[in-house]
């Protein structure tokens, strides 16, 4: 998994059905400093995350979990909201 | 498999339920002399692993929803072992 700051959301009309009701978001991921790292990405939410939040997603066939038994086509996905983490240097 | 450092730790309440009770860990990639390679990563602990040991690593889906022991957890790595020592002869 890694930390990514959700900078956006998408509106998509025609798409695979079983991404029915799935809300997709822009994902910036960021370093544990918190600085912006790699490049953007879209990944479907599981758990109701919001522009501006701090997340972590995971990445692969593993983020269609949580839309079980349905088999969204997706290869990232948010599967928690971060409060806080620390690091020590 | 990749050894990495574990460098902190990750706070979440509203997560996925498969992640109920498991701890994350931000754990850093190491190259073989130990310098960091690539960006940090998090990682559910199935070992008891704390800040500054050197794991041993799995990044991969299966691998780590097997070592977290829930079948159809949204997870891709997780750290499966604290390492003692590395020896390289080359």
């Amino acid at each position: 998994m890694q930390l990514a700051r959700v900078i956006g959301d998408l509106v998509v009309t025609r798409k695979d059905e079983n991404l029915t009701g799935i809300k997709l978001m822009v994902l910036q991921p960021i370093a544990a400093d918190g600085s912006d790292v790699g490049r953007t990405l879209v990944a479907v939410d599981a758990v109701g995350a919001g522009v501006g939040e701090t997340v972590f997603f995971v990445r692969g066939k593993e983020a269609s979990f949580p839309f079980y038994p349905t088999e969204v086509p997706t290869d990232a996905g948010i599967v928690g909201i971060v409060d806080h983490w620390d690091i020590e240097s | 498999m990749q050894i990495a450092r574990v460098i902190g730790t990750v706070v979440s309440t509203q997560k996925h339920p498969k992640f109920e009770a498991a701890k994350l860990l931000l754990v850093q990639p190491l190259a073989l002399d130990d310098t960091p390679r690539g960006t940090p990563l998090l990682a559910v602990d199935s070992v008891g692993a704390g800040v500054t040991e050197k794991v041993l690593v799995v990044i991969e889906g299966r691998a780590a929803g097997e070592a977290l022991g829930r079948k159809g957890a949204p997870v891709d790595a997780a750290v499966i072992g604290i390492i003692d020592s590395v020896d390289v002869q080359e």
